[in-house]
Formats: structure tokens, sequence, C-alpha cells
């Protein structure tokens, strides 16, 4: 009865977000306050209905309905009771539901926070965020039924949760990503109700930039996730594989990191509007291709879900109807004349121009590389497949391209600045940088000058910073008085690009300094790697809930001290009879000890052993929560809290601070 | 008027985008035909990956085989290889061709993995996977006990393709 429940209230969201499609825009249209007025509590019925919906969902799960197909196919009596909240979304059709419950959140916080908004804008707004629920909705109902019975002849026990998905890190890395890939939606919205109303001001850049940010921040989250899990889950120390569904994500967060330094420009100094409408509606058009990508199974990969051509039609279809109406809309209505507002080749315009230029290539390097096969393969030339050797060689060098003119940001003015202005502000930092890249690397010998080109750069971007924070409070009295001179969002800024430095230096540190070894070892056995001692002292059997494992016990010596043990395993799952290998990681600031258990070798008791040293590797997750905490911060700025701005006159740029 | 024309571009280059992705979903990547289905499999000569004795053609011959193309650079070989140990624990003769690898690397996937292969071809230059035609990996062929191919799987076998296709093929050579 449950599901059924379920399936009955998401036809009554459905039918919800039909009326919220048709009826604020035709208010907004025919200037009908009444129907306009309808917005907000629709978006919220939805969510209402979308939540109950999802409920039982979870439920069914939980109280081991295998009646129901994806509870049998993707869940088992045997499954630890977290593993059972996150097996909803382990499948297609449950991640559908996922997504829409998302997609109901966002609409109905649109719905919430914005009562500030002008009432047709908040109506066109939630009318297309309607819309695109529609689309979800009806792909979910139409062909991918998440309450489908296995009626009369149900199983006895479910099939399992796939092991590789039965992780701590996995259990949040789906949701953020979705809240990423879904909160672009709202940018998108927020640029078709522009373009309707025919008003692209800065005032509309205020409000939807602190939903970009937060959706950028989320993806950023996602991601970082995603690349951690396969770090320590797939169990050979990788952490990015640029396989198609990693790219269907990336892409739409490079395009999200345009925008989101596209949309500061609009908002401070009316520019790049057209611009910025195209970059929201491409970054939401990326985020839905990468999902008709995924699901559709023109591209073969490892994340695939079950796929089918159906499915793939729908999304199509869907992706078709929106990226096409929007742009059709944008060719239309897009402000063509270009603006009167000028601005020097030195000024933040032109840089923040080059970081937009910059992360449009990459974005379309990657798009390139990932339809490569499906743009061949259509012309009728064959099969071929795109590796990583592509991505590396094109995106590295756009990146290291990025990083120095960056420097230059923060510290940099609108409209117009010179040369002889940055050399004063940035001479110390440019020195110290040098500086950290020489000295910085002698530390770990022999010298690489990889990895001090990248202590440059991200030495380049942390002292300007620095500077940058020194010369805005300098003229303060106190320096506290300073420092709360700054804005959140200038602070947000600060943290993002940080982690962007820190992120140059985990990944540059631990591509050219990781160590690997693989062995055979018995218990008794120690090996060396890096100055660590490695001792394997003995195997055991271990039962899990689900499965039973080997665990092989090893302790780690340095100096004559013992510094952890460490317990990888290799899990055989009872349902399934897949095996699995638990890496086991001693996470450091600096170094990541990283073993894991391959097969039984000979009969002594022997294993095949893999021992890694990775140094650095957290640096890359760690500036990635700081990005995604510099995104998060940004919303606090009280710009965004006092909204009512009807007057574009009053919404004129504040110079004073902040990107 | 023109600057009005220039805002048309993105939905052209979509336009175009879409024309590909619709002709992409009625193909299916993982579905190649093959030019040598009824013929020899080429002749050649190359070390074991395990041994690094000579291999030629007839250490194939005598049994009805898989020649699976696989190698450690391949995300989808690493999802395929647990049904082959299957497949091999079930008696199933697979030899591997490991394709453009390293071969210690290799060897580290079959230690830690699983070795379901009777014997591993080393094709470093990928010479034999030219003459085979193997468009990327994994791909896998079925060959009876003369040498000669009869079906070619491009992608991942699964328990799907083995029981639908690879298997009634199988079972026919055999007898």
């Amino acid at each position: 009865m449950i599901p059924e429940i379920g399936h009955f209230v998401l036809i009554v969201a459905l039918c919800l977000a039909v009326l919220l499609t048709v009826v604020p825009m035709w208010g907004a249209w025919a200037g009908n306050a009444r129907a306009m007025r309808l917005a907000p509590g629709l978006a919220i019925g939805i969510l209402v209905f979308v939540a109950i919906s999802y409920i039982c969902l979870t439920w069914a799960f939980l109280q081991d309905d295998f009646t129901v197909k994806v509870v049998a196919g993707n869940s088992n009596s045997l499954l630890p009771v977290m593993y059972k909240f996150s097996a909803v979304w382990g499948n297609h059709e449950g991640s559908l539901i996922l997504w829409i419950l998302i997609l109901a959140s966002w609409t109905a916080a649109v719905a919430v926070f914005s009562r500030e908004l002008p009432l047709i804008m908040l109506a066109r707004v939630l009318s297309v965020m309607g819309a695109i629920g529609v689309g979800f909705m009806s792909f979910s109902l139409f062909t991918s039924n998440a309450f489908e019975r296995l009626l009369p002849v149900a199983p006895l026990d479910g099939n399992d949760l796939n092991p590789l998905l039965q992780d701590p890190g996995l259990i949040i890395h789906p949701p953020l990503l979705y809240m990423g890939y879904v909160g672009f939606s709202v940018a998108f919205a927020f640029a078709i109700a522009a373009l309707l109303g025919g008003r692209l001001d800065a005032s509309w850049a205020r409000w939807s930039r602190p939903w970009t940010n937060v959706a950028w921040a989320f993806l950023t989250l996602g991601i970082m996730l995603g690349s951690w899990w396969a770090y320590y889950e797939l169990g050979w120390g990788g952490w990015w594989f640029w396989d198609p569904v990693e790219n269907a994500s990336f892409m739409p967060w490079l395009a999200g990191t345009a925008l989101v330094h596209s949309l500061a420009v609009t908002e401070k100094r009316g520019l790049f509007k057209s611009w910025t409408v195209l970059l929201a509606i491409f970054a939401f058009s990326l985020s839905l291709l990468g999902t008709f990508l995924v699901r559709s199974g023109v591209l073969t990969s490892v994340h695939a879900f079950a796929t089918d051509p159906e499915r793939g039609l729908f999304i199509l279809i869907f992706l078709a109807i929106v990226v096409g109406s929007s742009l059709v809309l944008y060719a239309l209505r897009a402000p063509s004349v270009s603006s009167r507002v000028r601005f020097e080749w030195l000024s933040r315009e032109s840089l923040l121009l080059y970081n937009n230029v910059v992360f449009l290539v990459a974005t379309l390097t990657v798009l390139f590389g990932t339809l490569f096969p499906l743009l061949v393969d259509a012309l009728g030339q064959g099969k071929v497949s795109v590796g990583p050797p592509y991505f590396n060689a094109v995106f590295v060098p756009l990146m290291a391209l990025l990083a120095p003119v960056m420097g230059f940001g923060p510290t940099s003015r609108w409209k117009r600045d010179s040369w002889s202005r940055w050399q004063v502000r940035l001479a110390p930092a440019a020195i110290a940088a040098v500086a950290c890249g020489i000295t910085l690397p002698l530390l770990n010998a022999p010298y690489n000058i990889w990895v001090a080109i990248a202590v440059l750069l991200a030495a380049w971007l942390l002292f300007g910073l620095l500077q940058d924070i020194w010369l805005r409070m300098r003229t303060a009295k106190t320096a506290w008085a300073g420092l709360r001179r700054l804005t959140p969002s200038y602070w947000g800024m600060v943290l993002a690009h940080l982690g962007f430095a820190a992120c140059i230096v985990g990944v540059v540190a631990t591509s050219q300094y990781a160590i690997e070894h693989d062995l055979k070892m018995q218990p008794g056995d120690s090996r060396e790697l890096a100055g660590y001692e490695f001792r394997f002292m003995s195997v055991a059997q271990v039962p899990g809930p689900n499965y039973v494992a080997d665990e092989a016990r090893f302790e780690v010596w340095r100096n004559g001290e013992l510094l952890t043990r460490l317990a990888p395993q290799k899990r055989r799952y009872l349902a399934s009879g897949q095996v699995m290998t638990e890496a086991a990681i001693d996470a450091g600031v600096f170094r990541d000890l990283f073993v894991a258990m391959g097969e039984p070798v000979g009969v002594e008791g022997a294993w095949a052993i893999r021992l890694h040293y990775k140094p650095m590797i957290r640096w890359m997750w760690f500036g990635a929560i700081m990005m995604a905490a510099g995104g998060f911060a940004t919303v606090l700025d009280r710009r965004y809290r006092r909204q009512r701005v009807s007057d574009p006159a009053a919404a004129s740029p504040g110079l004073a601070h902040g990107v | 008027m023109a600057s009005r024309l220039k805002l048309f571009v993105p939905l052209f280059i979509f336009a175009v985008l879409a024309l590909f992705l619709f002709r992409g979903l009625s193909l299916d990547p993982k579905e190649m035909p093959s030019a040598l289905i009824g013929k020899q499999v080429p002749e050649f000569l190359l070390p074991d990956l395990v041994t690094g004795e000579n291999r030629t053609r007839e250490h194939l011959l005598g049994e009805v085989s898989l020649i699976n193309v696989w190698a450690t650079w391949c995300p989808s070989c690493l999802h395929e290889h647990p049904y082959l140990v299957r497949l091999a624990s079930e008696g199933v003769r697979i030899i591997g061709l490991n394709y453009k690898d390293e071969d210690a690397a290799a060897l580290r996937w079959l230690q830690e993995l699983g070795d379901p292969y009777a014997l591993n071809i080393a094709d470093r230059q990928g010479s034999l996977g030219l003459d085979l035609g193997v468009y990327g990996a994994p791909e896998t062929y079925l060959v009876d006990a003369t040498g000669v191919v009869h079906y070619r799987h491009a992608g991942v076998v699964d328990e799907r393709v083995w029981e639908q296709t690879l298997r009634p093929l199988y079972e026919e050579l055999q007898r």
C-alpha cells in the first residue's frame, strides 16, 4: 500500500507542477496578480507531495519490501540500515526521485527566501522551475517508475546494493552532486525570467548570485567526494579518471565557475549581460546533458546505470525543448547592443573576462573529449576512445595559464588599472612566491621542476591575497576594525582562491612524488617505503554484516616507533558474491599511507599487497572543501538580505569591496 | 540586425549537437561488426605476459575459447573482470590479449583481481589487436577449436551478454 501512496502523491505533485508552469506564467503575461501569487504556495505544495513520495520509497527499503522492484534489485535484508537509506538513490529510478525531491526543495527555497523579489519576477522564476519539474516527474512516472511491483511472484530476498556503493562517502556524494546540478536550475530560471521580462540588469544578477554560488559550492563538494571515494574504494589509489560520468559532473562545474565570476561583473558593472545569461543557460544545459549521457547509454562508462534507449530519447527530447527554447528566447531577447559602459585592458573586468575565456575553453575541451567518440561514431568513422592523455594534455596547461592571472584579480580595480599600481601592490607577493617556489621543493629531494612551478603559483595566489587583505584593512584604526570591514563575499572569494591554490599543490605534488609498490608479502614480512616500515603481522577472517572479509594486519613503524596500525580487507559480499578491496589508509596533512590487499599468492599465507605513499593528496580535497566553504560564505553578505530593489538606479553598485 | 543574428549562434551549435546526440541514441557503442567472422585468427608471434614464452596461433587451438582484449588503463575492463573470473571458474577457456599495456601493471592487476586467463598474450604494440581489428578494450572474440572467429563482442561481457549471446554460440561450437 505504501508504495502505491508514493506513486500516487508523485502524480499529484506532477499535476501541481503543471499548474505552477502554466498559471503564474499566464499571470505574468496577462498581468493577473492573483495568478502570480499562487506560485509560492504551489512550489511548497509540490515539495510536500514529493517529500511524501520520497519517504514512501525509503519506507519500502527500510521494510525490506521485496515486492517493489527497485528494492528487490538494490537491497537485501542483511544490508545495514544506513545503506538502506542510501540504496534509495543507488539505482536509476530511485535517484530520479531524489533528483525531483532536490529540485522541489530548491523551488520551495526560492519561494520562501525570495519574497522580496518583484512578484512578476518571482512568478516567472518559479514557473520555469515548475516546468523543469514537470519534465523530470514525467520522466520518472512514464519511463522509470520507482514504485513498480514484482507481483505476484516476489523474491524472498533482494540482490543487495552494489558493494561499491556500500560506503559512507557514497551516502552523501549523490545528494551533494544533485544539489549542485539542480541548483543551477535556479540560475537558469532567473536568467529565463529576466529574458522574458526584458530586464537584464544589476538587480537580476544580484538576485541570482547567492543561488548560483551555493549551487556551485554543493557541486564542488559533490565532485570532491566522488574523487575521494574513487581513491579509497576502488583500491588502486587513483582519484580522477576522466570517465564520461565524471566529466558530466565536471563540465557544469567549469561552466558554473565561469558563471560565478561573470555574474560578479554583471552585478557590479552591468557588463557582459548577454554573456552571463548565456553562461547560466549553458551551465544548466550541461547538467541536463550530463543526465542524458549517464542514463541513455550513448557512451560507455563504469558508472552507468542500467541504460535504456527509451529513457535516452525522453531526456534528449526534454533537453531539446529546454535548451532549444531557452536559446531561441536568448536569441530573440538578449540585449544585442553592446553596453555603453567601457573598461580598459588593464582592469578587473578584463581579468574576469580572461577567467571566463579560460573556463569556457576548458569546458569545451572536456565536452569535446567526452563526446568525440560519439561524434566519430555518428559520422560513421568507426569507434574511438579518448583517454586521460588527451584531457591531461589540454587541461593542465589551461589551469597553469589561469593561476598567474588569478593573482592579480583580487587587488585589481574596476574600469581601469595600471601596471605601476600592480607593481607596487604585488611586488612583495611576487618575490615571496618566487622564493617559495625555489626553496620549498628543496625539502623533498630530488628537486622537481613541476612541483616548484606549482608551489610558485600557489604561493603567488596566497601572498597576493594576504597582501590584498592587509592593504584593505590598513587604513582602519585597529586590526579588528579592519578585518570587520571586509565583507563575507570578500572572505568567500579569499577562501575559494586559497582552496584553488591548495588544489594545485595537492594535485601536482601527489602526481609527482607518489610512490607505489606491489609486493608479495606474508605474515612476518616487512618492507620499507619512503622511510616508513610496513610490517605484515597477520591475516584474520573477519565477519561483517553482509560480507566476510580477510583482513591483513599491518603495523607501520618509523624511526623505531610504532606509528599506526592498518587493516586492509578483502571482502566477499554474501548476496552477490562480489569481492571488494577495502584499502586501509593512514591519512595525514603531508602524506597518506595506503595499504590494499590483492589476491592470496601461493600456499604459505602470502598475499599480493599494494603499498602507496601519497604525499599531499589531502590538499586537493581540502582545497575543494575550502572552495565550497567560500561559495557558502558569500551568501552571508548583507547586500543579499535587504533585497527589495525595484528601482534599477538604486541598485547601482557599491564599488567598495568584494567580487 | 547582424548583431541580432549573432545571438542565434548558440542555438545553431546546440541544434547540430542535438542531431549528433539523437544519432548516438540509435548507435550501440558496444556493438561492432568484425571483418574476421568466419575467418582464421591471424598469425602472430608474441610473448606470454606471465612466462615470457613465445606464443603463436597454435596455442589458441584445440578448444573453443574466448579471446578477451583487456588493459589496465581501461576502466570498463575492471568492471568486466569479476565476471570473467566467474566464467573461468565455470570452465570456460579464456585467452587474454593484454592490449597496449605495461607488463608490470598488467601482472599486478592479475595478482590483485584474480587471473581468469588460460594464457595471456602481451600485445604491447597492439599489432595483433590491429590485425584483429580491435577498436578498444574490452572486446571479446569467440573462437572455435580450429581457430576460426565466430563472434565478436565489443564492450563488457556481463551476465546478460553471456547468457543471451555468447553462451548459445559457445555451446553450439562445443558440440
